[in-house]
Order: C-alpha cells, then sequence, then structure tokens
C-alpha cells in the first residue's frame, strides 16, 4: 500500500499516530499503572482440580496472616446475593428451546469446574501479603472425574459438569435448509468430506488483564478502572445482573488497554469482585492477572471439531454444503460465548460461493475447561477455515487448480442472499483473487517450486478466499436471534467556542489507533486540521454510551454515529451561518471548512461559527439554542462483509518437517480506508495471529486430569519476530453500501483468512508424497509424521 | 521482612530506595520509582515487556532482583528521549507504525537500543533474531523491524549513539 502522502487531514492519508508519544517514550497510562491512594491488592486463590466438591474452606489461618485485610469465597458473596455472570446471547436449539444456561458464580459455589475456577479472594496491604495468604487458605476438594474433551464430553456416561445440562449439551443448533441440502447432495457428481479440527487458542494480550475499584463512601460511587474493550457494557452487566448496583452511581474506566483481540470484551469475575470488596473494605482494591493467571483464566478460542461434505456437478460447481460441528464451550458459558460457533459462524458458510444449499448443525458442550468466547474473528475464522479446507481438498479431488475452483463458484452479482441468512451488500471476489495471485507471483511459481525440488525442498501454494461479516449488528436483527444487548453505538462531537473539537466516541481503541483515524474523519468533514481534533473514548463518566470495540466494528459503526453527530453540528452550523451572512438557510453550503451563500464569495469559516453558538452576540435566539455539541446514535443496517484473498507460498524440508513461509500475500476489501498505514498494520497483526494459529500455537489440557499443559510461554509457542515473514498486503475497494463512510472493518480478516491459506499451501507441497490432510499447528513432529504416513491424532 | 537500601543511576540521575531481598527490579522501578514505562507481561523472562537496560546490557527486570542494581545504571524507556526529542528510534517506530496498543513498546525500543549498539548495521534477518526475546501480538513484527532498520540508518548517518 503506502499510499503516497495526502493532505494532513485528509481521508486516505497515513496520518502518523496521535497516541503513538505516550506510549513510546513511557507515558501510557494501563490500568496497573494507576495507584490510587490507600490501595490494597486482591488475589485470587483458585482451583488447582479441573472438577471437584469444595467440602470446606477454612479462612482462620490466612487471615491471621501479616497484611491480610479480609478474605472472602462463594459463602461471602452468597450471603450478600451477588447474581452469576450473564450471558449476552440467548441460542435456541434446533426444536426451538432456550439453550441450558447454568449459573457462572464469581466465587465457586460448591464445585470447581475448571482449574483456575475462582475459589477466594485475598486481599491485603500488599501484593506479594496477599499472595503469601493465599498458600495458608485451606480448602478440602472432593476431586471428581473430569472432561476437557468436547467430543467426549457429549458422550453417554461422560462426567457431567452441570446438573442442569444433561449430557453437558448446552444446545443442539442448526441453520440452513436440510431438505434442500440432501436434494442436492443426491444429484452431485462427486462429494468431497473432511474431519477438521479448529485448535483451541490462548489470546494472550500482553497486557494482563487488569482491575481497580474504588469505593467512595462520601457519595456511595464507585470507578473501576479495568482492561477492557468495552466499558459500558462492562457497567451495565455487572450493576443490572451482578451487583444489583445503580448504573449512575458506577463509573467504568478503560484506560490504555494493552491489546484485547476479543479476550477483553467479556465481564469476568474479577472485576466483579474487586468492586465488591473496595465498598466492603472501604479501600480501592487492586488486581492485575499474572501470565499464568492469564492462561487459565482469560477466555480461550476456537476449539471446533467438524464434519463437512461438499456436493460438486461434474464441473466443480457446488450444489450443496452439510456441516456438522463439536464446539467446546468450557465450563461456564462466557458474555458471548453462545453466539460464536453459532450466529458468527454458521452464518458465514457460504464464504465467496454461490452454494445454493447449505445446512449446518453445531453441538455445544459444556467441558471442564476455561470458557471459550470471542478472539479475533470469533467464529468466522472457524467457518472459514472449514470451508476454504474443504474447497481446496475439492479442487484436488477434482483435479482442478485451487484458484480456477474459486473462481467458478464466486458470487459476482449483489446483493446476494445466501442461504444462511447474511445478505452480502457488495464484494467483487474476482478481482481481489486476480490481484492476490500478481502479488504472489503466482505465474513464476512452477519456476519456484522446480528450484525448491533441485534442493530437496517441497514448495506449494495455499489459498484462503474468504469473507467475513463486521460491523456487529443491527440491533433488530441480533435481538430477534438471540442478543440481549443493543449493537449500536453512540459518538459525541463538542466542538469548542474557538473552533476545536473534542470526539467522544463509545467505540474503543486498544491499539487500533482510533485516536488518530477518527480525528482524520472529523477533520476532514469539518476542514480543520487533524491537531485541532482530540478523541476520548473508554470512559463512561465522559461519554454519552457505547457498545464498545468487537468484531472489526469501531471505524463502521462507532465512525459511522460520529458521521451522524457531524451532520448535526453541520446542520445546525448553516443556520448559524445562515444568520451570520443574511441569507437563507437552504442558500448555504458547507465545504472545507467554510460556510458559503451559494454562487457567492460570502462565507465564515467554520470556527467563525462556532465562535457565534458560544458567544451569541449576534445570533437568532429566538430561533436557535446556542453551543455547538452534538451526541448521535448509529444502528447500522446490515453487517458490512470484508473479504479478500490470502496467498501462502511454503517450503517444506521433507527430512524434517520444518515448514518456512516464503511468501504471504493478502489483498483485502475493507471498503473505503481512511489511514492506510494504520490498516496494513491491522493487517499484519491479523495475519502474525493465524499464522500463529497455523504454524505454532495450540491450547492442551491433559485429557485425564484437565489440567492446563500449556500454561506458559515455555509450552504455548507464540509467534515471535524470527517466525514470521514480512507480509505483502494489498487493498481493492469496494465501499460498503450502507455506511455514511463505506467502510467495513479490518481488524480481523488477517487471523480469518490466513490458517486455511498455509494449510493449504503445505498441503499442496506435500501432496506428491501421499500426504492428504493436516492438522494446526504445523509442528515440524506432524508434518515429518504425515510425510512418514504416521498422523499425529488430534485430540 | 527487613529491607535493603539500594543505591543506583535511573536515566541518568541518582535514586535511592528501601527495597525487600525478594523483590524485582520491575517491582522497585513501577512501585517505588513511578517508572511505569517498563511493563509486567510474564514475570517469567519470556515476553520483554520489562526489559530495560543495566550495565549496558537488555535485562528483563521482572527476573532481576532490585539488588542486583546495587550501584549499577538503569536505562528505561523513559530516558530515550532528550528533552523531549524523541530517539531515532522512538521517532521510527512512529513513522513505521511499528506499534499498536503500546504495551510491549517500552521493551521493544530499550532492546533495540541495546541491539543497535551490538550491531549498528544488522539485517532484516538478524534484525528478527536481535528482537525475538520481546513478543509483540499487535504488529506482526514487520514494522518494528522497519522501524529498527531505519533507526539503524539515521543512527549511522549521526556516527552512532
Amino acid at each position: 500500500m503506502n499510499a503516497p502522502e495526502k493532505a494532513q487531514s485528509a481521508i486516505g492519508a497515513s496520518v502518523r499516530r496521535k497516541e503513538d508519544y505516550r506510549f513510546l517514550t513511557g507515558g501510557g497510562k494501563y490500568t496497573d499503572d494507576v495507584t490510587l491512594p490507600g490501595q490494597s491488592y486482591a488475589y485470587f486463590v483458585r482451583s488447582p482440580h479441573a472438577h471437584a466438591k469444595i467440602l470446606k474452606i477454612n479462612k482462620s489461618a490466612a487471615l491471621k496472616a501479616p497484611g491480610v485485610i479480609a478474605v472472602y469465597t462463594g459463602d461471602d458473596t452468597a450471603a450478600d446475593k451477588m447474581g452469576g455472570l450473564p450471558c449476552g446471547w440467548l441460542i435456541k436449539d434446533v426444536k426451538g428451546e432456550p439453550m441450558k444456561e447454568p449459573p457462572h458464580p464469581p466465587l465457586a459455589q460448591g464445585k470447581v469446574r475448571h482449574v483456575g475456577d475462582q475459589v477466594a479472594v485475598i486481599i491485603a496491604e500488599t501484593y506479594n501479603q496477599a499472595k503469601d495468604a493465599a498458600e495458608l487458605l485451606e480448602v478440602d476438594y472432593d476431586v471428581l472425574p473430569a472432561v476437557v474433551d468436547a467430543v467426549e464430553a457429549l458422550k453417554p456416561g461422560a462426567p457431567q459438569v452441570h446438573d442442569g445440562a444433561p449430557n453437558n449439551r448446552c444446545y443442539l443448533w442448526s441453520l440452513g435448509d436440510k431438505a434442500a441440502t440432501d436434494a442436492a447432495f443426491a444429484k452431485a457428481h462427486h462429494v468431497t468430506k473432511i474431519d477438521i479440527t479448529n485448535n483451541r487458542l490462548i489470546p494472550n494480550a500482553i497486557e494482563p488483564r487488569a482491575a481497580l475499584a474504588h469505593y467512595n463512601r462520601a457519595d456511595e460511587s464507585y470507578t473501576l478502572y479495568v482492561a477492557n474493550q468495552n466499558p459500558h457494557v462492562e457497567r451495565l452487566l455487572m450493576t443490572a445482573f451482578v451487583l444489583g448496583l445503580p448504573e449512575h452511581k458506577v463509573r467504568v474506566i478503560a484506560p490504555d488497554v494493552g491489546g484485547g483481540f476479543g479476550s477483553k470484551i467479556f465481564l469476568y469475575a474479577e472485576d466483579v469482585i474487586v468492586t465488591w470488596a473496595s465498598k466492603k473494605v472501604n479501600r480501592p482494591v487492586k488486581w492485575t492477572a499474572d501470565r499464568s493467571e492469564a492462561f487459565l483464566s482469560d477466555a480461550h478460542g476456537r476449539d471446533h471439531h467438524t464434519h463437512a461434505e461438499l456436493a460438486m456437478d461434474k464441473d466443480g460447481k457446488f450444489l450443496g454444503l452439510r456441516v456438522k460441528t463439536i464446539a467446546n464451550l468450557g465450563a461456564y458459558l462466557s458474555t458471548f460465548g453462545s453466539s460464536v460457533p453459532t450466529y458468527l459462524y454458521g452464518t458465514l458458510l457460504a464464504g465467496q460461493y454461490t452454494t445454493p444449499a447449505i445446512y449446518v448443525e453445531v453441538d455445544a458442550a459444556f467441558t471442564n475447561t476455561t470458557p471459550v468466547d470471542a478472539y479475533r474473528g470469533a467464529g468466522r475464522p472457524e467457518a472459514t477455515y472449514v470451508l476454504e479446507r474443504i474447497v481446496s481438498q475439492a479442487a484436488r479431488e477434482m483435479n482442478l487448480d485451487q484458484a480456477e475452483i474459486r473462481r467458478r463458484n464466486f458470487i459476482t452479482a449483489f446483493p446476494y442472499q445466501t442461504p444462511v441468512a447474511l445478505m452480502y451488500d457488495i464484494g467483487d471476489y474476482k478481482s481481489c483473487l486476480d490481484k492476490a495471485q500478481k502479488l504472489a507471483d503466482v505465474a513464476g511459481f512452477p519456476a519456484r517450486r522446480a528450484e525448491a525440488e533441485k534442493r530437496g525442498k517441497k514448495r506449494g501454494l495455499g489459498y484462503s478466499t474468504y469473507i467475513e461479516a463486521c460491523g456487529l449488528a443491527p440491533s433488530n436483527i441480533a435481538g430477534a436471534l438471540g442478543a440481549r444487548a443493543g449493537l449500536f453505538e453512540a459518538g459525541e462531537i463538542r466542538v469548542h467556542p474557538t473552533g476545536s473539537v473534542t470526539v467522544f466516541t463509545g467505540s474503543h481503541s486498544h491499539g487500533q489507533g482510533h485516536e488518530t483515524t477518527f480525528a482524520q474523519v472529523v477533520a476532514a468533514r469539518l476542514g480543520i486540521p487533524v491537531e485541532s481534533v482530540d478523541v476520548v473514548h473508554g470512559d463512561t463518566g465522559r461519554m454519552p454510551f457505547g457498545m464498545g470495540t468487537y468484531g472489526s466494528r469501531s471505524i463502521a459503526v462507532g465512525g459511522a454515529a460520529i458521521m451522524k453527530a457531524l451532520d448535526k453540528i453541520e446542520a445546525k452550523g448553516k443556520k448559524i451561518a445562515a444568520h451570520l451572512l443574511e441569507a437563507a438557510e437552504s442558500d448555504i453550503e458547507f465545504k472545507d471548512g467554510k460556510f458559503t451563500v451559494a454562487g457567492t464569495d460570502k462565507s465564515v469559516p467554520f470556527g467563525g461559527v462556532a465562535f457565534s453558538a458560544y458567544v451569541p452576540h449576534n445570533y437568532p435566539l429566538d430561533k436557535l439554542e446556542p453551543g455547538l455539541n452534538e451526541t448521535a446514535f448509529y444502528d447500522p443496517g446490515n453487517f458490512t462483509y470484508p473479504a479478500g484473498t490470502h496467498i501462502a507460498e511454503v517450503e517444506v524440508d521433507p527430512e524434517t518437517g520444518v515448514v518456512q513461509i516464503v511468501n504471504f500475500s493478502a489483498v483485502d476489501d475493507f471498503g473505503n480506508i481512511i489511514n492506510p498505514m494504520i490498516v496494513e498494520g491491522q493487517v499484519h497483526g491479523g495475519l502474525a495471529q493465524g499464522i500463529g494459529q497455523a504454524m505454532l500455537e495450540n491450547c492442551v489440557y491433559d485429557q485425564e486430569t484437565g489440567q492446563l499443559l500449556t500454561g506458559s510461554y515455555m509450552d504455548y509457542a507464540m509467534p515471535r519476530a524470527a517466525d514470521l515473514p514480512s507480509f505483502k498486503v494489498d487493498t481493492h475497494v469496494t465501499p460498503c453500501t450502507h455506511n455514511p463512510l463505506g467502510v467495513k472493518g479490518c481488524g480481523e480478516a488477517g487471523a480469518i483468512g490466513s490458517p486455511p491459506a498455509v494449510v493449504n499451501a503445505v498441503i499442496d507441497a506435500l501432496a506428491p508424497l501421499g500426504v492428504k490432510h493436516l492438522e494446526m499447528p504445523l509442528t515440524p513432529e506432524r508434518v515429518w509424521r504425515a510425510i512418514q504416513g504416521k498422523p499425529t491424532k488430534v485430540a | 521482612m527487613a529491607k535493603t537500601h539500594i543505591s543506583f543511576n535511573l536515566n541518568g540521575r541518582p535514586v535511592d530506595v528501601l527495597a525487600e531481598p525478594r523483590e524485582l527490579l520491575i517491582h522497585v522501578l513501577r512501585e517505588q520509582l513511578a517508572h511505569t514505562g517498563p511493563h509486567i507481561g510474564c514475570e517469567t523472562s519470556h515476553c520483554g515487556a520489562c526489559t530495560v537496560d543495566l550495565n549496558g546490557r537488555s535485562v528483563k527486570s521482572c527476573t532481576v532482583l532490585a539488588v542486583q542494581a546495587q550501584g549499577g545504571n538503569v536505562l528505561t524507556v523513559e530516558g530515550l528521549a532528550t528533552n523531549g526529542t524523541l530517539h531515532p528510534l522512538q521517532e521510527e517506530f512512529m513513522q513505521q507504525h511499528g506499534l499498536q496498543c503500546g504495551f510491549c513498546t517500552p521493551g521493544m525500543l530499550v532492546r533495540a537500543y541495546r541491539f543497535l549498539q551490538e550491531n549498528p548495521n544488522p539485517s532484516e534477518e538478524e534484525i528478527r533474531t536481535g528482537m525475538s526475546g520481546n513478543i509483540c501480538r499487535c504488529t506482526g513484527y514487520q514494522n518494528i523491524v522497519k522501524a529498527v532498520q531505519h533507526a539503524a540508518k539515521r543512527l549511522q548517518a549521526a556516527g552512532g549513539k
């Protein structure tokens, strides 16, 4: 990309980030950097067992330990009638019955259900004192058999995680027309079948979760600093469902947040407990996770087992797709855990293709593992992985080129109604594929493959032509599908008397660069420099409301709310300008920062109008209020549909199984682009996480004991600089048709599109050796075993 | 627990603290000396968010005892800029968009600062290896690598430092 620099404030310019100076100089303010007078420290005592009854807890020794202020267990939260952590999305099963929704107590009530489940909290003068006292808390457990694998959990006789969820089933859900799909298969020329696992991941934002709560007895209010992506949602769920507090008495501040990737969307037990405890001990209470706690308590991602079948005619045209997925939800329903393997997954199975009949069933199981919820992409990577793997396999079985089979099946006319509920507004899949093939120099691949062959290496190309549904979401549609919240966004434009602007957005930036991108949008619209616009986010005390940042929604929904508020600013500005210029309001035009009487050179600058609004000496006070401050809420009319083509080129050493990604090319259609530099950075980061999943990352539990075996950076392989190639990225633009900026969102695409491209490339490389199937991550051992014809069994 | 008196230079200025023998350098920097630039990401020396420079070497301050800094020189991210003027590394991290959430950035910068003294003219591969003790979850490293490359050129043009 690297578009040439445009005017500083222009949309489409790579404006350097306004937020960078503080981060570059150690001036960032993350939750753990906040210190309040009289602050105490919380340490959570967690279950060492995957599944056990709590027989007895003896606090007395811990209470006597130096510096200890309080020790609380589930008995204390129950005595205060604390509610359970709510789930934000009600799924109805195939029979229309509501999903099983077992209680999710912030501190365990009689039973623990995963290693790391919260049993007690110790509050002390220092963190070390709290941690020392934890050693003295006596908890008697009666250890029960555990089940960690979702397939095993659904079998008869498996250990039961919740009394209220027989057979560990939360729901059996379906989408699509089963009869039509069966009919399509009946007339198929060929059916490709695949059994595939989407490996479980641990998000691992580098800032561990943290929460610091302060209760102010003077006005009975609470302030919670928390590493969170959506402070208003956090406050709403916590006050309305768990603590029963009046919402106006709770201020949630999500200051600088060190990465989220989904894992900081959710309302967690620790946030609730420190808030509650700050009143009990009448002191600020701080909790910061250590990395081990992050591994055990941050919601995990993915963990699907899927059987899929694709029916084709003799030309490789897709006739029908049948998918059966078993999804692991973990021990409890996390905030949006139920929606990820359903409405964020099944709805994406059409991909970029005209497949006329699709039917998907999802069996969702409780297990004795950490709850599973949204992680970068959330359901869409799982759908894309199934679809793009089976499509490439179908190409091999039909003796077609991987790109050719895709071209034959691309949707080309829009809007397009898929058989799985979504209506794509626009896209241009062929152009993305063409551009990606050029970027990847596909034409030169045979020569590179031959050259590698001479060195005893196997080269392969892998494609992924993905789609995602972003910009969550039309509230009425989401509500009809079971969402228990609205999904709009709010924005406020506060024009100051001298014409500078503060923007308050309900979106939250934890790396995405909203302070710059949103400022560009406002500056371009008002014709003022980017420097004259500041963006404020992450504080329920300062912005009207907010649904926060997830699902690549910030610019598509949050940006649209800002545009709506700007419409109001412009409308009021025209009224003021008409008065100042003694013209009719209908004759006033606003462009390049000036209100002009159409067809004349009579004009007043934006700053002049702002000044008049606040110093209304010459002002139509009989008709118009002073001031220039507007708020808007925007509820999207549809999802947005970013899409693109990712092509991986790999070289495999057949002697060792080591895979090297020698080239990775991505062409994405995100609609209009505000800041190409930031968009490119989002793609890079997404690709790193997707390639991390494909090559390195894997969450593993011991099948017998339920212990997390990958609970540290020694065991869970995070992508490091030396593990990744430099990516080639470009964009193709079809503007979104239904939001004012024509934008689609770019945060998740890299993580969605890349895993199947990598795996398809390795299979392409090794197909001559008879390898037909591989499971992620592609560790040298797995690849080597597959070459030897002894594939690793994936649990 | 009895506390020890520790004196060292922090970003060129003498500091004195009292710390327990078990206290780690990162905690003393963040909690006693209000230098919250270095962050705690894993407390096991794997992620590098806590990287500081101690006596001319990159160290993970989450696994260095505070007493080990006795009489030493410690450089943190707060000490990189001069009178508000960014160090070329800081400037290039901004120009090349080598940071997103900013949490790993202080450790990345201080590691890159030492790395470029060890290897003033590195190849891309050497940068990727030299920086692989620091995890970034946001950027995919590409722009970090670019930032270090550009900073290396600027520093070389300016005659090192």
